[in-house]
């Protein structure tokens, strides 16, 4: 596979052969890096706006939008360029500091997990050597910022969104953790690269085969809950709660908890693609060389967008199949079903290693 | 290609923090220059759910969210430990299996509980 490390040593090799001090070629590249991070940023959730609402019309036999630009295209330009151009209405009785904290708490979170993912062979900004813990403590604090927008509004609608979010993102995250261990029991490892690379003779889907399998599951179902999308979209119940934690948010300030959610479903796609797909790694079918020659030829970094679009595809799909549960199914689904069958999970998956059962 | 461009992990962490909170503030920034502005007494009310609100906004509230809270911190505590023992559990052998699996059977045993004591239970 091309390594990008190539292009991005090349690049620091010339900066300080240029003579530049140790304190300056750092700063250019830290801007650099954050450049790239905005765009990709925006670009995405750009992207994924659009994604969604064609899917939303084909699932339902409708065309979605056709008129901005061909097929559509340029409609979430304009739909951005319109959020930017509302009014910021400040409200009265409002907690002021907390209500304008909550965006930068959820946007935050939000790039630093997006800075983690593996995009391709040597394209990965942060690697700890704790890697995938650090993204899920970081997608803690994005609890954080929903609790927040819910509390500060001073408004009862609001406040209850909040509370649901919180206690559904809260209860679904240990479920998403045991899944992520479960996969940790197999790699051996928790820095995300060192991940990607030990599924270089297989994905770890194929390779755990059955723990594996029910753990991609639970991480998908966990997923879903997480980002408040499909039939767990409760705390932005528009029957019963108006639009949930972001009513009383007003033009870019609901702008940046729709860009957000929209993230936040790549992100939770690209982990998944991650942990159980192989990241940037190519298929491999042992054997046929001809074949595995021709899924070398295409770019790491296609595989990894491939990957990620897939699995938002599917919890996309999730949406329009299944009917939204009540909060009462949805803690017990949690509670009593998901979490015992992830904990025999992962106590299935020690067996498989210590046995060696698995490929 | 452990690292790019052999800058620590750190500094990138904390530019991609800086760059989130700059998007914000840019966009803010953007939105104040470009958007429309007017006051009046009836905009700033809280929106709700359209009709005009009565009473405190900061009422009393079900109890009920509170203890999933506190069954998610106990649990998130106990799972903090598997972590570590995730990564080295290949080299602990059997005796590092046993132990875990009365880790496990104590955490389960907690949930057992907390079910048994009717907390899972949404009234």
């Amino acid at each position: 596979m091309f390594n990008f490390g190539q292009w991005t040593a090349a690049f620091n090799s010339w900066l300080m052969g240029l003579g530049t001090p140790e304190w300056l070629g750092i700063t250019i590249e830290c801007v650099i890096i954050a450049v790239l991070i905005l765009l990709t940023y925006t670009v995405l959730a750009l992207f994924y706006i659009l994604y969604e609402r064609k899917l939303c019309a084909w699932f339902q036999c409708r065309l979605g939008p056709m008129r901005v630009g061909p097929w559509g295209l340029l409609q979430v330009f304009a739909d951005m360029f319109k959020i930017l151009i509302k009014e910021l209405i400040s409200l009265k009785d409002t907690d002021r500091f907390l209500f304008k904290l909550a965006p930068y708490i959820l946007i935050t979170s939000s790039v630093v997990m997006l800075a983690c993912l593996p995009w391709g062979n040597g394209l990965q900004i942060i690697n700890w050597n704790i890697g995938i813990f650090f993204v899920l403590a970081v997608s803690s604090v994005g609890v954080l910022g929903i609790l927040l927008a819910g509390w500060a509004s001073n408004n009862k609608y609001t406040l209850i969104g909040a509370m649901r979010s919180g206690a559904q993102m809260v209860s679904y995250e240990l479920s998403l953790g045991l899944s992520i261990i479960t996969i940790i029991v197999l790699s051996g490892t928790m820095n995300i690269n060192d991940i990607v690379l030990e599924q270089a003779n297989g994905w770890f889907i194929f390779k755990g085969h059955i723990p594996a399998i029910i753990a991609c599951i639970i991480y998908i179902i966990a997923a879903t809950a997480e980002t408040n999308r499909g039939p767990f979209d409760l705390p932005e119940a528009e029957h019963e709660l108006t639009a949930g934690y972001h009513t009383e948010y007003s033009g870019i300030h609901f702008g940046f908890f729709y860009l957000a959610e929209y993230l936040n479903l790549f992100i939770v796609s690209g982990i998944a693609s991650l942990m159980f797909l192989g990241g940037w790694m190519p298929l491999h079918i042992p054997g046929w060389d001809g074949f595995n020659a021709v899924m070398n030829w295409i770019p790491s970094i296609v595989w990894f967008i491939g990957k990620a679009f897939f699995i938002s595809f599917v919890i996309i799909w999730f949406k329009w199949t299944f009917p939204r549960v009540r909060i009462d199914q949805m803690l017990a689904f949690e509670w009593k079903y998901l979490m015992p069958f992830s904990l025999a999970n992962l106590l299935l998956m020690t067996l498989c290693v210590a046995f060696g059962w698995h490929f | 290609m452990n690292l790019l461009l052999e800058i620590g992990n750190g500094v990138l962490s904390i530019t991609a923090m800086l760059t989130g909170i700059g998007l914000v503030f840019a966009a803010l920034l953007i939105a104040k220059l470009i958007s429309p502005r007017s006051f009046s007494v009836k905009k700033s009310e809280p929106y709700e759910c359209g009709i005009p609100t009565r009473g405190e906004s900061m009422i009393q509230f079900k109890a009920g969210y509170y203890i999933f809270a506190i069954l998610f911190l106990i649990f998130d505590v106990e799972t903090i430990f598997l972590y570590p023992w995730s990564v080295v559990m290949r080299g602990l052998g059997p005796q590092g299996i046993l132990c875990i699996v009365i880790f496990m059977f104590v955490l389960i045993m907690g949930l057992a509980y907390a079910w048994r004591k009717g907390a899972l239970k949404w009234e």
